[in-house]
């Protein structure tokens, strides 16, 4: 059933136990597949901030928003998908590697700005920010060399400008 | 004077006005149950089921505009609150449901009678809470029910381990509540009201559809002057019963799946549908994209996330239905449609809806219109979900508000007879009829012993066709009349109610039903009256499945020249 774009909801929820859960839940009730979903401490003291990234059209997005505003723990949430907003997600990418490529990944990694973290003997790990295409671009180029392991906190976003998105 | 937990519930329970709770105790309970016996001002109505009491709470509810109280211990008796919970959120019932919880220690341990109640109940109860620490009883309580009560009203559930009722603090009542996440808007968006009257001013074939927002609000003067105002038509969804008088010369009964030809018709014909408190559910719209092709719609709701959820609408207003209605209706001409009136009338003379078929046979349409004629409508009428509760709906004449209490959304069998418990315990001042279908009474029937233990005066009518009859109503019309699973033995109703104490009369015939009807309304005390009806009476009008609501099929004519009409 879900077709269209990739929305991307913020919400500030309660920083209370089971908030996620209710907020899971109710994407699974309503049958959304979440692609990703960041929660970390907001500005304010007792509440988190999620940012969560949808694909569905406007229509679906919107009832599932407002099921969303609905849930006692969710004290705003706000579509900014066509909003300008500033977009980043974190990689961390341990690829295989020895003396003989060891230079070539971080020559790649240098023009991703992204930062070695961890050096062994037979692999790198690389962490690399940015925009998903840019995560994306990164891990293309170093699959040829065979990625160990992945991980990626998914999408965080804030609107661009004074204006808060969610307050 | 530091108070325990339990004496901290009780007093808060009193200070929400409490004066009923439907329950039944156990292990995680037992703290509670002992200091209830301090406060009889808080009365305790013991159910054999805990579905009972959470129906019972759901039905209390209706009739009193105020959240039912149901209380259930941890484990089983809480699993088993489920299916009452989900039957009031499905029905914007409020109620808080307590429920008791192994002490602290032992949670996560899967300890004896243990079950994670707030995660079953996430789903389907408006919030819930899990409590744990005694200083928050007072404060969750408070918002339990402002939550419950507020809005589109529903269910919240409090989690109680027994180890905190036991617990002591300070009790301090706070009269405020304090949620960031939860807001309701009351009055309509002024534009959104101006726009909506500008299209009521210029329609030309207007139509009213009510539903349960319009009794839930209390709305039903504002949309009395509406209708009239405005000479528009109105219509209602099976929970809006009740919200305009049926008798009045602008209503046009009930639409949907069971409703009349002519309200379907008159939905189907209309140029403007002022939908008020209903929410497009698909038992009232039958196929949506086929639905009131012509017309533009207005949509009144207080809950945003139903606007353009299952039809797309053009105004819409969120706002409580009386509110909105108040701005709306200074925003409108007095009109008239003398012509589409008129219309609506001719199709209703072609397409009768109330005539019951004369003949012989016992009609389960004529027991329904015999309790109509002796209550002289006065009753409430209490019902489960199938056949008998869409004759109720169709051949009883609903003029007051609450007197039609049914379980709409969920569609829960076994729903009549505990719900009738509640109306009854909360209105004693009317006359409280339980219409039962054979198959569901079955579900809750042990609850007789409540009604007798309480001494409620609740009068039952089972409308016995020996068999599941709208499951097998389907299966007569889409499956080729293969009947599976839908054939009863039943027990005999008369002798089991006479062994609860509960004296009854079978009826078989007839020419019995109008005495039989005033021997139980002269009885002072619970009557039940087994009916014996005619075994494939199906209801109709019908819009069978997948269809729109242009495809209403009628009382086949073989049928009614067999019966002998």
């Amino acid at each position: 059933m879900v077709s269209g774009k990739k929305h991307t909801l913020v919400t500030l929820v309660e920083d209370k136990p089971g908030v996620l859960n209710r907020v899971a839940s109710l994407f699974r009730r309503r049958a959304f597949n979440i692609e990703s979903i960041a929660v970390g401490q907001s500005e304010q003291p007792d509440l988190s901030r999620m940012t969560i990234v949808v694909t569905g059209d406007f229509a679906q997005v919107e009832q599932v928003r407002k099921q969303l505003d609905k849930l006692i723990d969710v004290v705003k949430v706000s579509d900014i998908t066509e909003e300008e907003m500033v977009a980043r997600e974190l990689a961390l990418v341990k690829v295989k590697s020895d003396i003989s490529n060891r230079s070539e990944i971080i020559q790649i990694a240098d023009i991703f700005r992204a930062n070695i973290v961890d050096v062994a003997s037979d692999s790198l790990t690389i962490e690399v920010t940015g925009e998903e295409d840019k995560v994306d671009s990164l891990i293309e180029l170093l699959r040829d060399f065979g990625i160990k392991e992945l991980s990626r906190t998914g999408r965080i976003a804030l609107t661009r400008g004074g204006r808060g998105s969610a307050k | 004077m530091k108070k325990t937990g339990a004496q901290i519930l009780c007093e808060s329970l009193i200070e929400e006005g409490v004066e009923i709770i439907f329950g039944f105790p156990g292990g995680a309970l037992l703290p509670l149950y002992d200091t209830l016996l301090l406060y009889p001002q808080l009365r305790h109505i013991l159910v054999r089921h805990e579905q009972g009491a959470a129906h019972a709470a759901d039905g209390y509810a209706r009739v009193k505009h105020k959240a039912g109280v149901c209380l259930a211990t941890s484990g089983p008796g809480a699993t088993n609150l489920v299916t009452g919970i989900a039957n009031a959120y499905m029905d914007s019932s409020p109620m808080v449901a307590i429920t008791g919880q192994v002490a602290r220690p032992f949670i996560g341990k899967d300890a004896f009678q243990e079950i994670d109640i707030t995660g079953i109940t996430l789903p389907v109860t408006k919030h819930n809470y899990v409590i744990t620490r005694v200083e928050e009883i007072a404060r969750v309580v408070k918002e339990a029910f402002y939550i419950a009560q507020t809005g589109r009203p529903g269910p919240v559930l409090i989690d109680l381990p027994r180890d905190v009722q036991e617990e002591k603090t300070e009790f301090i009542y706070s009269g405020k509540v304090d949620l960031r996440g939860y807001k309701t808007v009351f009055r309509g968006h002024p534009s959104q009201v101006k726009k909506a009257g500008k299209l009521i001013n210029g329609a030309v074939r207007p139509l009213i559809i009510a539903g349960q927002g319009v009794v839930i609000s209390q709305a039903y003067s504002e949309l009395e002057e509406l209708a009239e105002k405005t000479q528009t038509a109105v219509v209602t969804t099976l929970l809006g019963i009740g919200s305009f008088p049926e008798n009045h010369a602008l209503s046009f009964g009930m639409l949907g799946m069971h409703g009349t030809a002519y309200a379907n018709m008159a939905v189907q014909n209309a140029d403007l549908i002022i939908a008020i408190g209903m929410r497009f559910d698909d038992r009232a719209t039958a196929d949506t994209k086929g639905f009131a092709p012509q017309a533009r719609i207005i949509h009144i709701d207080i809950d945003p996330a139903e606007i353009d959820k299952n039809v797309s609408v053009d105004v819409p207003i969120v706002g409580d239905a009386r509110q909105v209605l108040q701005s709306l209706n200074k925003e409108v001409n007095e009109m008239k449609h003398e012509e589409w009136l008129e219309q609506i009338i001719q199709w209703r003379q072609e397409h009768p809806a109330t005539n019951i078929r004369e003949g012989d046979e016992l009609l389960p349409q004529y027991v329904i219109r015999q309790i109509y004629e002796i209550t002289g409508g006065e009753a409430v009428i209490v019902t489960g979900v199938g056949q008998h509760q869409m004759w109720s709906a169709q051949h009883f004449f609903y003029d007051r508000p609450d007197s039609f209490i049914s379980s709409g959304g969920l569609g829960t069998m076994g729903f009549e007879l505990p719900a009738a418990i509640g109306a009854k315990a909360g209105r004693p001042d009317r006359t409280v009829w339980c219409v039962a279908g054979d198959g569901g009474f079955q579900m809750t029937m042990q609850e007789m012993a409540t009604v007798v233990q309480d001494k409620l005066d609740i009068k039952i009518a089972v409308i016995n066709n020996g068999s599941l009859g709208m499951v097998r109503q389907w299966q007569e019309l889409f499956y080729e009349r293969r009947y599976s699973g839908t054939q009863l033995w039943n027990p005999d109703f008369v002798k089991i109610a006479e062994a609860y104490g509960i004296p009854g009369i079978r009826v078989g015939r007839k020419d019995e039903v109008i005495s039989a009807i005033q021997e139980a309304m002269y009885y002072p005390g619970a009557f039940l009256l087994e009916f014996v009806v005619e075994p494939e009476e199906n209801v109709y009008p019908m819009v069978p499945p997948g269809l729109t609501l242009s495809k209403v099929m009628e009382l086949p004519e073989a049928a009614q020249s067999k019966m002998g009409g």
